[in-house]
This record gives C-alpha cells, sequence and structure tokens, in this order.
C-alpha cells in the first residue's frame, strides 16, 4: 500500500516535518513495490486550509496512510473521510518510521488540533 | 524544546515587558514576536546584527490591465467585497481586495488577473548565539496566521538539540494570528490586567487557548492598580482549575527601564522581583512532566 | 457647536492605550451621540455603559451548500477555491465553513448549478441606549477568521443614525479590520502614551491615517512628569496635540471598574469636556478648508 510522510528534505534520511500542512515537501512510499517518490508541498503558499489541501493531494494520490507528528481537524476530516489512517510518528528519520511502520510498531494518532485558518482578513 | 506563547486577550496589559523579562532570566537563545501587527519586542531585546529581512507575499491582488478592459463592469457586479470601482475607469482597491478570483474568472475578455502581493516583511536575526523571529504587517494589510506560522517556523529550523526553551510573544485578541500562535506550544502563560475590560478579554482568550489543550498559566501585572479584580481574576483559576503563576505590581521604575530599552529585570525594582517570582512558577509549570504520555 | 452627523474615529496602534477610555468619555460629555464599538474581537465599550433596550441582530455569511444529486464530480469548485475551503472526497466536494471566505465563487461557476448558499452567524451586533449615547457593539463569535462582516453592519447602521456625532472605538492595530473601521471617518484621533511601545506603534497608524487622507491628531494619555517620547514624535511630524490626560490613580480606578469617569467625577467632566470642545475645533476646521 502507498503511504505518505511530510519531510523536510526529498530523501529517506530526512527528519519528519513537524508541520503537515505546510511541510517543504511530501514523501510517498509503497511498501509492496518499495518505490518512493517526492512531491512539493503546494499548500506551504496558501494563506489558510494547508492542512485541507495536502490532505487532498495525499487522497488524489491514494495514500491509505499518513504518518505525521501533528494533523489538525480539518485535514484529519478530508483524511478519515477519504479512507486514509493517520499514524504517529516517531522521532527519527523517514527511514525509521517506514520501518516502524512495516513492522506495525506505529500507533494512530489520537490528538487533531483547531484549524488556523490564516485568514487573510 | 519547550515553546512557552505569552497571550492576553486585551491590549498593554504587559506581554512583551513579561516576555523580555523570561527571555533575561531564562537565558532562551531562542525567541520570536508574534504580534505582526504591532511588534514590540526588538525594541527591548537590542539587536547589534542585522537582520535577513524577507518579503512576505499574502493573498495575490486583482489587477485590472485598462487597455484590455471593455468596461462592461461584470467584475464589479460579482465581487463581494466591493473592491472594484469605476469612478475612473475600472479599478480593483488593494484593500479590499480578497484575492478570491471570481473577477478574474468572470472577466470576458482576461483584462483581469491576479498578481502576488506583498503583505508584510518577515525579520530574522541570527548568529551562532541565537535566532530572534519576527516580522511586520504592512499597513492596512490583513492580518494573517500564515505569516505567523512563517515567523514561528524559525524557532524549529533553528533550534539545536539542546535548545531547552523556546519564548514566544504573542499578540492581542482572540483571531488568526493567535490561533495560528497557539499552535504546537507547550504552555500558555496568560498576563490578565485587574479591570473589568482586562478580565472580560482574558476570559475569551482563555477559552480560545483551551481548544488546544495546552498547559495554561495565568499570572496578573499591574495587580495593585484594583486589588478587588485581582481577587476576582484567582477566583476564577481557581474555580476553573487554571494554574496561577503569581502577580506582579505596577511599578513606574519598570516603565522607565522599558523606555531606556531594559527589560525590567535588568533593573532593581518591585516589578522586576516579582517578575523573577512569576518565571519560576512558570518554568515549574512548563518543564514538569504531564501523567499522559507526552505528545 | 454644529457638530451634526460628525464621524470620528479613535485608534492607537499599540493596545491597552486608552481608545476605550477616550471614546466612552467622549460619547458621554457630547450631549446627544453615537457610540460605535469596532473592536470585536475583544469589545469593551459596552461594559462602561452597560446599554439598556438592547436589540440584538446576529450577522451571517454566506456559505457554500453542495447538492449532491446535481453535482457531477466535475471539480471546477474544489479547484477553484483559492482559500481551500473545498475538499473532492469520495468524489464529492466537501465544505470547510470557517475557512470560506464567502466569495460565491464555486457556486457561481458550478455547470451543474449544484451549490447554493446559505447563512452561517459569525457574531452579532448589539444596539442599545445608555443615558445621552446610543450605543452599538459589534461582538465576534470565539474562533471566526473574520470581523469585517460584523465592522461593516455596525458602520451601516451607525451612518444611518447620522443626525448626532458619532465616536467609533476601533480595534487596535493597523491592519485591515482597523482600515476598515476608519473608513467613512471625518477625523481620527490617535490616542498614545509615553512609552516607546506606544511611539512605534503610534507611529504605524499615524502611517495608516496618512495613507487614507484621514485628518488627525493626538491624545496624550497616561501623561506622567518627564520626557514623553509620543509628545517628541508630535512635535517632530508636526503632528496637532488635541489634548493630554495625566496618569491618575483616580482615573485608573475608575476605569478599571468599568465606571465612565464623566459621569462619576466633575474633574473628568471637565477634563474631557475641554478636549472634546478642541478635538470639535479641530474637526470643524479640518472639515471647512478640506470638504
Amino acid at each position: 500500500m502507498k503511504i505518505a510522510i511530510p519531510v523536510d528534505e526529498q530523501n529517506l534520511e530526512s527528519n519528519v516535518c513537524p508541520s503537515f500542512g505546510r511541510s517543504p515537501h511530501l514523501l510517498f512510499y509503497n511498501t509492496v513495490t518499495k518505490e518512493t517518490y517526492y512531491l512539493d508541498n503546494t499548500a506551504v503558499a496558501s494563506q489558510g486550509g494547508a492542512g485541507i489541501r495536502v490532505s487532498q493531494v495525499i487522497a488524489d494520490h491514494g495514500v491509505r496512510a499518513l504518518i505525521t507528528s501533528r494533523c489538525g481537524e480539518n485535514a484529519e476530516k478530508v483524511l478519515r473521510k477519504s479512507e486514509v489512517l493517520i499514524y504517529k510518528s516517531i522521532p527519527g528519520t523517514a527511514r525509521q518510521n517506514i520501518e516502524a511502520f512495516v513492522a506495525e510498531q506505529l500507533i494512530l494518532l489520537r490528538d487533531f488540533h483547531p484549524g488556523f485558518h490564516g485568514h487573510e482578513k | 524544546m519547550k515553546q512557552l506563547l505569552i497571550l492576553s486577550g486585551k491590549g498593554g496589559t504587559g506581554k512583551t515587558t513579561i516576555a523580555s523579562a523570561f527571555i533575561k532570566l531564562s537565558g532562551a537563545k531562542i525567541y520570536a514576536d508574534c504580534d505582526i501587527d504591532a511588534p514590540n519586542l526588538h525594541l527591548i531585546m537590542a539587536q547589534n546584527i542585522e537582520p535577513k529581512r524577507t518579503a512576505y507575499f499574502g493573498m495575490p491582488k486583482a489587477e485590472i490591465d485598462i487597455d484590455k478592459c471593455i468596461e462592461c463592469g461584470l467584475c464589479k457586479e460579482k465581487c463581494r467585497f466591493e473592491a472594484i470601482s469605476n469612478a475612473n475607469g475600472f479599478m480593483v482597491d488593494p484593500y479590499a481586495c480578497e484575492g478570491c478570483g471570481v473577477c478574474e474568472a468572470f472577466c470576458p475578455v482576461d483584462a483581469v488577473s491576479l498578481k502576488p502581493a506583498i503583505a508584510g516583511e518577515l525579520v530574522l536575526y541570527a548568529d551562532e548565539n541565537k535566532v530572534f523571529s519576527t516580522a511586520q504587517l504592512k499597513t492596512g494589510s490583513g492580518t494573517s496566521g500564515k505569516l505567523v506560522t512563517e515567523v514561528k517556523r524559525h524557532l524549529r529550523t533553528r533550534a539545536s538539540p539542546d535548545t531547552k526553551l523556546a519564548i514566544i510573544d504573542g499578540s492581542p485578541g482572540i483571531g488568526c494570528p493567535v490561533i495560528a500562535s497557539l499552535s504546537g506550544v507547550d504552555m500558555v502563560l496568560i498576563v490578565a490586567e485587574p479591570s473589568i475590560s482586562g478580565i472580560n478579554d482574558m476570559e475569551r482568550i482563555i477559552k480560545t487557548a483551551e481548544t488546544f489543550h495546552t498547559k495554561i498559566g495565568v499570572c496578573i501585572n499591574k495587580y495593585d492598580t484594583n486589588l478587588s479584580n485581582t481577587e476576582r481574576i484567582e477566583e476564577f483559576c481557581k474555580e476553573n482549575g487554571l494554574s496561577f503563576t503569581g502577580r506582579i505590581p505596577f511599578d513606574p521604575e519598570a516603565v522607565a527601564a522599558i523606555n531606556n530599552g531594559q527589560t525590567i529585570v535588568d533593573v532593581d525594582c518591585p516589578a522586576g522581583a516579582a517578575a523573577k517570582e512569576v518565571f519560576c512558577n512558570t518554568m515549574k509549570l512548563l518543564f514538569k512532566e504531564s501523567n499522559a504520555a507526552e505528545t | 457647536m454644529k457638530s451634526k452627523g460628525v464621524r470620528i474615529a479613535i485608534l492607537s496602534g499599540k493596545g491597552g492605550t486608552g481608545k476605550t477610555l477616550v471614546s466612552v468619555n467622549i460619547a458621554s460629555i457630547a450631549g446627544k451621540s453615537v457610540y460605535v464599538d469596532c473592536d470585536v474581537e475583544e469589545p469593551n465599550g459596552y461594559l462602561f455603559f452597560k446599554p439598556d433596550n438592547v436589540r440584538e441582530e446576529i450577522i451571517s455569511v454566506k456559505i457554500p451548500v453542495i447538492d449532491e444529486d446535481q453535482c457531477n464530480g466535475c471539480r471546477k469548485c474544489v479547484d477553484f477555491c483559492k482559500f481551500n475551503a473545498l475538499a473532492f472526497i469520495k468524489n464529492k466536494p466537501y465544505v470547510f465553513e470557517e475557512v470560506c471566505h464567502s466569495c460565491g465563487g464555486c457556486m457561481l461557476l458550478c455547470p451543474e448549478k449544484a451549490i447554493r448558499e446559505q447563512e452561517k452567524a459569525i457574531g452579532k451586533v448589539q444596539v442599545g441606549v445608555s443615558g445621552n449615547v446610543r450605543v452599538y457593539t459589534g461582538i465576534m463569535n470565539a474562533g471566526e477568521a473574520s470581523g469585517i462582516p460584523i465592522i461593516k453592519n455596525l458602520l451601516e447602521k451607525s451612518i444611518l443614525d447620522n443626525t448626532f456625532p458619532v465616536f467609533v472605538d476601533c480595534p487596535p492595530g493597523s491592519s485591515c479590520i482597523v482600515m476598515e473601521s476608519i473608513k467613512d471617518a471625518d477625523y481620527c484621533i490617535l490616542v498614545a502614551e509615553p512609552t516607546v511601545f506606544g511611539v512605534y506603534n503610534l507611529s504605524m497608524v499615524y502611517d495608516l491615517v496618512r495613507l487614507f487622507n484621514k485628518p488627525h491628531g493626538v491624545v496624550l494619555n497616561k501623561c506622567l512628569d518627564g520626557e514623553n517620547p509620543a509628545e517628541s514624535f508630535c512635535v517632530e511630524n508636526n503632528v496637532p496635540i488635541l489634548g493630554r490626560i495625566p496618569f491618575e490613580n483616580n482615573l485608573g480606578s475608575l476605569n478599571s471598574n468599568a465606571k465612565i469617569a464623566t459621569r462619576e467625577s466633575e474633574r473628568y467632566k471637565v477634563l474631557f469636556s475641554s478636549l472634546l470642545e478642541t478635538v470639535m475645533k479641530e474637526v470643524l476646521h479640518e472639515t471647512t478648508i478640506n470638504p
């Protein structure tokens, strides 16, 4: 299955980005084929609704599980309705998180923070 | 790294005065001013390094190409924000424009386009020893959670593994910039003022902060200006399970220190002494391990 | 003195300098007048006025509602939205109300006419009376992104009430909500406190009023003996000083107990009357030479 991780750099040794909505890049990994690819996160430029937008991208790419340290309520709604499971990341690199996920050592994220809107006015 | 955010609800209660004192007392090397509309921390935390300034782009603004415009008026008709006028040919008021793109989508001759617009400036003071991240919103611009998020991003990216504490001076109100500043902080310290307005505003900001499930502490500044209201606030904290971290008297010597560009703990004064106690109580609360697993 | 219908905005840049103190007290002393509280995130004026006969109006914004049966899943609305308020989930658009800016774009662009609009409450406007003052208060619901629609409604209502002078108590800062509040003002009073923070923020709001060509003057509040950086600023920039309010325990005490000083004390009645007189003279002068 395909999983996604917000990352600061486009490589597997990158740390997991503490921000989900505004992480610079997204890592996509296929646990079966081990195929890896990256996308720039277009939500970074958004004034508001960044979490919603990045969740849309993740859902559109057929991701089944997201690994992140934090997630907003609005993003969670998009992901949940799109049947993407959200796992809590562990400290360490993206690679370490992928390994932990495959070994079924990650737990589901339970805490979702309110949106910050980032409205212009 | 633990992040402490200082908020108040009402303006003028003493956030920056207390934030600067805490920075001095803790020796914190990483701090930020998230009051992007009216930043003040840089006036106290005297900087001897040239900051890096970056333009901040807000929502794009619509612009009408007069040469292409056929004056059909469709853009003005569709605009929900009264941002288009035709007093002198069709023009967009950049202050009213919210960058929604409806005018651009409906113009039959492609005369309208959204252009990037500078809404402020990010200012970063950084050397091997410290990082001070702040920003200034351009006059008349829309307040933005995004700019606050940008200010805070530097705290993370510049922190080293042994950075223990980051202090964030927040903004008044309860709107987007405040909400953006609340994200990811470990504790909020509310600086309350013992006036009816101050209490009213404090209650509103506490309501907002509580939705983030962070630790909340409350302290009272200028407490001796109204002892009965001070008591009311302390009662309120008890009744609502909020940690009360202390009280600071009104002190003309403190005002003078600030006006001289010093923090209130740089001089020997009653407010400074009281601030030291509030600081200790706040740090105790911030670094206390909670019973639940750390998120 | 002819002060029919004049609209005066009181602003400060920095919070806590005394906008509400000044606006509440000069409205109280001005004979019949109107007070408008545009600080919709943290309104305070009503705490002083304690108005009677309060009528309330809920303020709403339009939020899109998708008719899933009519929707053909083309995604035009989701792709158009600049605010990321629409997500495409399981082949249908989903609306995130708090992120929506009510621009109406999605509804206008939908080829199947599958989107209509629904009102969502974001706050309220209260109108009441306190002695000689008609009090308009705007209150934004906590968690809402923008108070602009509430401020617009407040100002529209108060424009209709234009037989008497109108005093607009603005939000702190110099952002767009402040700009909205001073839009139709004939004159702006900038309230300054004698601290370096106060002056820094005074300079920002000073830039704002000049940007919008508003005649303006400064009231120096919390004046103590000794150097006053705000006064120096005014002198350096040729900004008229309308008056000085001393830093006094009594005044502070009355204010912190939400009492209107001009209604409680002869001294402050005199002080604010004199300030009002100076303000009105300036306003008259400015509005006759710059109609």
